[in-house]
């Protein structure tokens, strides 16, 4: 790893002004994918700017929506209360994410900002049509993810908050592991909330998550696994290495999706 | 240099460290703490696994200068004074949960604080599961997985609940 100094700011505005600071200074989170990165030397910051004490972690439930703050850990969410009975479905996911020792660490504001392709809540975000929330403004889901590791944000900018419209009537996440890295090699999230019945697939596309629209509208038709039972998706868009085809991941998220429609009832 | 100071098995240490420098490095080459072991480079193995203000982490993917402050709790810091062994390190005996010995130090830190979480009870899949961070070449697991189930009830001081049978 080449070395860096390391910075604990106590305010956003710190943050912010330390980040901008330097072209090469980067923000760390949970660290559950920067420093491996850090570690085989695939990037190499001038400062390390840890956003631990900015007060940034919590969960709270307001009559129309669940926010869950920047640096809130996958434990947390996954053990939340209130977000099992507002959205059970991202609880569940928060609780399936690698293992336990990243979920102690690893935040939804790292990982979002990360938008590995084969994360999972970047399904979680875009199947509940949620708000990312920034020191600067707040960006739809829909306009959030832009590819693989590449999202709206612009250098320096923070996440703070991720804002969940309630209320959601049904949601579940279903997810084929890749065994060894514990990523999702297809990972589908079902939602029937205020932003309507959306499908979102993780871990299959080359541009990273994406909504499956014929799926949307069948079961907005009729609400049952049988419904997307002959839906497929077209594996020209979809990824292929040596842990799956294109074509076997397409067929995989047909297999998801029905898992997942059939576990949130 | 920067410096960190942290609460390691109950004893305040104030290390000089880099920006770079590991959790581990510092457990294993300041400290002398060799029990928490390295066994990949890429977060997966679970080898290195400490206790951080009560939580189980890899601490191959925490930088020193992020636990400032923090209480560690190591493989080192399990038995008490006398040598009496923590009830999960006489089950992986007792269980043969162990051969080479490389991925027990994690493994026996990651299952003490998934049992001490779950006072409800565990299931064989949620043992499995729970273990999911670590990584062992040798067992087959079987055994680790016996010994977990059977230090349970030693730590909660009563028979695992039937419902999690
Ligand atoms: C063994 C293993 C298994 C895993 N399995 C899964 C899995 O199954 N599913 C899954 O989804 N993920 C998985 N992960 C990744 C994990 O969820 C990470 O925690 C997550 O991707 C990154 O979150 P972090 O808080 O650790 O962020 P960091 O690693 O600290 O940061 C990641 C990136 O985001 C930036 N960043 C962090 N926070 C912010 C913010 N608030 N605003 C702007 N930028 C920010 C950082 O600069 C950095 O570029 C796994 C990781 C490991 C090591
Ligand atoms: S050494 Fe392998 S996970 Fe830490
Ligand atoms: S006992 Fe050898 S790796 Fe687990």
């Amino acid at each position: 790893m080449y070395d860096f100094t390391y910075h604990r700011p106590t305010s956003v505005a710190d943050a912010v002004a330390l980040l901008g600071s330097d072209a090469d200074a980067k923000a760390l989170a949970g660290g559950q994918t920067f420093i491996p990165v850090l570690k085989q030397r695939l990037n190499k910051p001038s400062k390390v700017v840890d956003l631990a004490g900015l007060g940034l972690a919590g969960i709270s439930l307001s009559g129309n929506a669940l926010v869950i703050g920047a640096s809130t850990r996958h434990a947390d969410v996954a053990g939340s209360a209130d977000v099992r009975r507002a959205i059970p479905g991202l609880a569940a996911l928060a609780g399936g994410i690698g293992d336990n020792q990243v979920r102690h660490r690893g935040t939804i504001g790292g990982s979002l900002a990360n938008n590995d392709p084969a994360a999972c809540y970047p399904s979680a975000v875009l199947a509940l049509g949620a708000t990312i929330v920034t020191n600067k403004r707040s960006i739809a889901a829909d306009d959030f993810f832009q590819g693989m590791f590449t999202t709206a944000l612009e250098a320096g900018e923070i996440i703070t908050s991720v804002s969940f419209p309630l209320p959601v009537a049904k949601s579940a996440y279903a997810k084929f592991n890749q065994p060894a890295s514990r990523f999702a090699l297809v990972g589908v999230f079902v939602a029937k909330g205020p932003a309507g019945v959306r499908v979102a697939v993780t871990g299959a596309g080359q541009n990273g998550v994406f909504r499956q629209r014929a799926m949307e509208a069948a079961l907005t038709a009729s609400w049952s696994p049988d419904a997307v039972a002959a839906i497929t998706t077209p594996a020209a868009d979809l990824n292929s290495d040596i842990h799956g085809s294109a074509e076997y991941r397409a067929h995989l998220i047909t297999v998801m999706a029905k898992r997942a429609i059939a576990a949130a009832g | 240099m920067p410096q960190v100071t942290l609460t390691v098995n109950g004893k305040r240490h104030t290390v000089a460290v880099e920006g770079r420098t590991l959790l581990v490095e510092v457990l294993r080459e300041k400290l002398g703490l060799t029990g928490t072991h390295i066994g990949c480079d890429t977060s997966q193995c679970g080898a290195c696994v400490v206790h951080v203000n009560g939580d189980s982490v890899k601490s191959c993917t925490m930088l020193a200068l992020q636990a400032e402050g923090a209480e560690v709790t190591t493989i080192e810091g399990l038995a008490k004074p006398d040598g009496t062994l923590h009830p999960m390190q006489e089950m992986f005996r007792e269980h043969h949960a162990l051969q080479c010995g490389y991925c027990t130090p994690g493994m026996v830190m990651s299952a003490i604080d998934l049992v001490a979480k779950h006072p409800e009870g565990l299931t064989e899949r949620e043992i499995r599961e729970g273990l999911d961070g670590n990584l062992c070449r040798c067992t087959g697991y079987h055994n680790i997985v016996k010994a977990v189930a059977a230090a349970w009830p030693l730590m909660h001081q009563k028979a695992m609940p039937q419902a999690a049978e």
